[in-house]
């Protein structure tokens, strides 16, 4: 109980320094408007394929991640409160805690975009079939987040924070990536949601491996 | 008093391979006090770290023990206090804020609100305890930390530079609690202050040669 009761503390405390800080939240709604509005300028009157729309709509939240999700550890390093939170806190409640926070603004994130993608290729982006897509986001955002944390952790530490996230982010996320692109054509051309099974197999096995890789590898990266 | 216990084992520590100290071992027990004394760089807060487990020594151990019984690192913490120059608490949240929301992480079982408004009294924050902590000066931070760091009663308290930015109200403070603490658990500072190592009734003094010598 005593775990469970620091881990919500922790993301209370979070959320709060988020919404008053806007360490994240600015930098990720400013490039979901940039990115999308790059891509309806640059589409002009196409209309591209669905499996065009799935790629860029991953790749804006690809992007957007990167720029958000490792705020949560480098902003602590910056600040000097990492000491404070490993005098109250132990390595699982702080892994845990940053984990469902992040899973919080990926989620926030997704939802963003697919809002502003709906809106703005109201005729290309149509689900055609929703529960693909629905599952396809929360799993692909629970593997993002899972992926980007123990990420951030390890930049956190590191002195060229800006440039080693996206590079060290990459090759590990790509199998997520075109899974999702994958699993989200599926849904965007109205196939039946037996189809995207093994898609959704891909994603739950890679953020169990991911979550649990992370959890043994965070008590070192965390301490010193 | 509870019957509590620090061992230092053979601690060294290197960064890369140049060593900060080899191989210092003692023993604390309840009303024991330590002063940590040595040139800058000889490696006092390195040792504060370790001792409070927030960094990892090359070789050795350090192992607490209450009622008798040993216990984890994890479980130490909990009966851990500190204040250094080097921890920082939250500039976006109010000092009564930090407390509390601290104080919730730590899964304190105790009424935080009573214990926040005791101790933010002590240190004389009471006041400004509404005001975001980026508005604190220097010597203001430096008080809340030490709310913070004994919030919970600590068994053992750790204070790296202990009267760093207080004034003289600030440093009379400091005595009170350090008085406090070594009638009612360890006490252990690390100063280059004259004055503040005869607080203690023991000192460690970290060499130029990474070596140790303990005086009582």
């Amino acid at each position: 109980m005593s775990a469970l009761s620091s881990t919500y503390a922790l993301i209370r405390k979070d959320i709060l320094s988020e919404l008053r800080t806007r360490y994240a939240l600015n930098a990720l709604l400013m490039f979901v408007v940039t990115t999308v509005a790059t891509i309806l300028f640059a589409l002009r009157s196409d209309q591209p394929t669905p499996t065009v729309l799935s790629g860029m709509y991953w790749v804006v939240i690809f992007f957007t991640a990167m720029s958000g999700l490792s705020r949560v550890f480098v902003s602590e390093e910056e600040r000097g409160t990492t000491m404070t939170l490993q005098l109250v806190a132990s390595p699982s409640v702080v892994y845990f805690g940053k984990l469902l926070f992040n899973v919080a603004l990926t989620l926030s994130l997704t939802l963003a975009v697919t809002l502003l993608y709906t809106i703005v290729f109201s005729t290309s982006f149509t689900i055609q079939t929703p529960s693909i897509f629905a599952v396809t986001v929360l799993l692909g955002s629970l593997g993002f987040a899972s992926a980007a944390t123990i990420i951030a952790a390890i930049v956190a530490k590191a002195n060229t924070r800006g440039t080693l996230y996206p590079v060290l982010a990459f090759p590990v996320l790509i199998v997520l990536l075109m899974t999702v692109m994958n699993a989200t054509t599926k849904a965007l051309d109205g196939e039946e949601f037996g189809a995207a099974m093994g898609d959704f197999q891909i994603l739950l096995g890679y953020i169990f491996a991911m979550t649990g890789g992370s959890y043994l590898l965070f008590d070192f990266v965390w301490k010193d | 008093m509870i019957d509590v216990s620090l061992t230092v084992a053979g601690i060294t520590k290197s960064f890369s391979r140049r060593a900060i100290f080899r191989d210092i071992s003692f023993s604390l027990h309840g009303g024991d006090s330590l002063a940590i004394t040595g040139r800058n760089g000889s490696g006092k807060s390195t040792l504060v770290k370790i001792l409070c487990d927030v960094l990892t020594p090359t070789a050795g151990a350090v192992q607490y023990a209450i009622d008798g019984k040993n216990v984890s690192m994890e479980s130490a913490k909990d009966q851990l206090g500190m204040v250094s120059p080097y921890l920082q608490l939250y500039d976006e949240f109010s000092g009564l804020e930090n407390l509390e929301l601290l104080s919730r992480i730590r899964s304190n079982n105790f009424p935080i609100d009573e214990r926040s408004s005791e101790f933010l009294k002590l240190v004389g924050l009471w006041d400004r305890r509404k005001d975001m902590v980026r508005t604190y000066s220097s010597g203001m931070k430096q008080r809340l930390k030490y709310a913070f760091a004994l919030l919970h009663r600590p068994l053992v308290l750790i204070l790296d530079e202990p009267t760093s930015n207080l004034d003289a109200e600030g440093v009379d403070v400091v005595k009170s609690v350090v008085e406090n603490q070594k009638s009612s658990g360890i006490l252990v500072v690390a100063t280059n202050d004259a004055m503040e190592a005869r607080w203690c009734g023991q000192e460690l003094q970290l060499g130029d040669q990474a070596q140790a010598e303990l005086k009582r």
